[in-house]
């Protein structure tokens, strides 16, 4: 069980607000680079997030590049999980890798600053602050195999290759 | 029952009956990155304990998106990816060469290949009918490590075009004119497939730009058939040996069909801050530009640079408005000063910087000031894309940024040609 509280964005939030070209430089820097995230979709964010909490989108969050710096700096936030309607796919595949669980769910039911509970294992999100109640979907058993061992980097180094079940 | 192309190319690849929604595993043909994902995509390889790729010569690393480097942090990650390619065989294409997609488009994409790159604009081999898609930094990393990966086998949305485009209209205002229809997320996870006479005739240049931007919908790839234009094009890069003819079964299956009216298309304008804000050209007449962005690897091809120095010979930029030149590669460069096009451009005023990305992403070489609006003939418009979230990108053909470079505001073409 994951707690925390619903930072809310909207719709088409890209990796340029996530994670800016303009600071390309910082690549190299992560923890510098970690303290910019989200900056150009909501400046006080970086100050305001807690290890735990949510990050909770609209529709195609994470739209755009193919920079795997934006779930990386997503995740070293402390953020748990994404929340999100839909989410991009090239985004999606570098959250799994990084050990960044996304969750798609009607995330119009959930509102900026409600307490969160996720129960992963029965595809839960239970909104304490509304009481409303939200299932999301699976992911394929690959990318739940590589979420489980906490990203690619470790599992490739556990099974030294993909493993497709059946 | 038959196949669309993307599950052709799975199926030939993985060795099994790819149908949409499977999943399977696949040898790749080429592995790419690039100077902003790749170090990221070095350590990831080097995190896992690899010291060799499977096969060092699919493999390879462009400095192409801060060529030359504006800072000394990007000079540094310059000099770690060139070590990285000394000591592991890969590859690499240095500052000046050109943008990573023109290149694997010039040199080595194959009608029927699987290509990975660690940038998402790399669905633009699929203009020469390669199953060609972007990746994230640790997905690239395991590819080359492992000469395989994972794909799941997308759902196919047919585009379907027939005749003639009206003069003034171009390969560009088609694919901005389906992204809105599409909308931003309309294909995500899906292969765009395009066929009709409209795209059997359209020739190689025209084919890159549209699958450049089947990712700006959310695909996973756009494909082309690999017909005779697709022939010609590797016969003329000494490549003819590669061909091999590529169609979708006719009886495949489609998810959904969209049929684009090419003859009645217009110059289109994608408005900030989305892909998908499109509207005719003309509707935006009277919109201040300062500056105009000609290139990239949606636009800086040969072709590309032809039609703007035709509109612009003899003829001199707003004097408010700065026009930036950024040549897709060292060949389209070249090839572009030989035949007089960029003595054109300079003429007419221009600026033209190293072949590359340009300031296409915000880096360098043409950043925007606050509340300044660009229009750029690449394929993103991001809030933020080009160095300022107080900036404003409008995406539209080298046609329309000739036309719009000349009076200063957004300009259907058809008013100057």
């Amino acid at each position: 069980m994951i707690k925390g509280k619903a930072h809310k964005f909207g719709d088409d939030v890209s990796t340029d607000l996530i994670v800016p070209g303009r600071l390309a430089h910082l690549r190299s820097n992560l923890p510098e680079l970690a303290k910019h995230v989200l900056e150009d979709a909501d400046p006080t964010f970086a100050g305001r997030v807690k290890p735990g909490d949510f990050v909770v989108a609209g529709k195609n969050f994470g739209m755009g590049s193919s920079r795997e710096h934006a779930p990386l700096v997503i995740k070293m936030a402390g953020v748990s999980a994404v929340l999100a309607r839909s989410v991009a796919r090239i985004f999606f595949r570098n959250a799994i890798n990084q050990g960044l669980p996304i969750l798609i769910c009607d995330t119009s039911r959930i509102s900026n600053g409600d307490e969160l509970e996720v129960d992963m294992a029965r595809g839960m999100v239970n909104d304490i602050t509304s009481g409303v109640e939200l299932s999301f979907g699976k992911i394929p058993p690959v990318m739940m195999a590589i979420l489980g061992s906490g990203g690619l980097i470790p599992y490739i180094q556990k099974y030294k290759g993909f493993q497709l079940p059946g | 029952m038959g196949k669309t192309l993307a599950e052709k190319i799975l199926s030939q690849k993985s060795g099994q009956d790819a149908r949409a929604g499977d999943i399977v595993i696949a040898p790749v043909d080429l592995v790419f990155l690039q100077d902003t994902t790749g170090p990221l995509t070095a350590r990831q390889f080097q995190a896992t304990g690899f010291q060799r790729p499977a096969n060092p010569k699919a493999c390879h690393i462009f400095i192409d998106h801060a060529a030359p480097s504006p800072s000394r942090e990007l000079a540094d990650d310059h000099i770690f990816l060139r070590r990285f390619a000394r000591e592991t065989g890969c590859g690499l294409s240095d500052v000046g060469e050109g943008v990573c997609h023109q290149l694997v488009a010039e040199l080595w994409a194959n009608p029927g290949d699987i290509i990975v790159g660690a940038d998402s604009h790399t669905v633009t081999a699929g203009g020469v009918g390669a199953f060609a898609t972007g990746m994230g930094s640790s997905d690239v990393a395991i590819a080359m490590a492992l000469g395989q990966t994972w794909f799941r086998v997308p759902e196919t949305f047919k585009i379907a075009g027939e005749g003639d485009l009206a003069r003034g209209v171009t390969a560009k205002d088609i694919i901005l004119y389906l992204i809105g229809q599409l909308g931003a997320d309309g294909a995500t996870y899906k292969s765009l497939e395009f066929v009709g006479a409209a795209f059997s005739k359209m020739n190689m240049e025209g084919r890159l730009t549209i699958a450049n931007m089947a990712i700006e919908a959310g695909a996973k790839v756009g494909l082309f058939p690999s017909d005779r234009v697709t022939r010609d094009f590797l016969k003329a890069g000494g490549r003819g040996a590669r061909y091999q003819p590529i169609q979708p079964d006719a009886d495949a299956t489609y998810e959904r069909v969209v049929e684009v009216d090419i003859p009645r298309l217009e110059p289109m304008v994608a408005r900030p801050h989305t892909v998908d804000n499109v509207v005719p050209a003309r509707e935006l007449k009277g919109t201040r530009i300062e500056q105009v962005l000609l290139g990239t690897c949606t636009n800086g091809r040969l072709g590309d640079l032809a039609l703007a120095a035709s509109i612009l010979k003899g003829k001199k930029c707003h004097p408010e408005t700065r026009l930036v030149v950024a040549p897709a590669s060292r060949a389209v460069f070249k090839a572009a000063i030989e035949a007089g096009y960029i003595t054109d451009l300079l003429d007419a005023g221009a600026a033209i910087v190293t072949a590359g990305c340009g300031p296409c992403l915000g880096l360098h070489q043409g950043a925007l000031g606050k509340g300044e609006s660009c229009l750029s003939t690449s394929n993103r418009n991001f809030k933020g894309r080009m160095g300022n979230p107080e900036g404003f990108i409008y995406l539209a053909s080298p046609a329309t940024a000739a036309a719009t470079a000349l009076r200063g505001e957004i300009t259907d073409p058809r008013e100057v040609i």
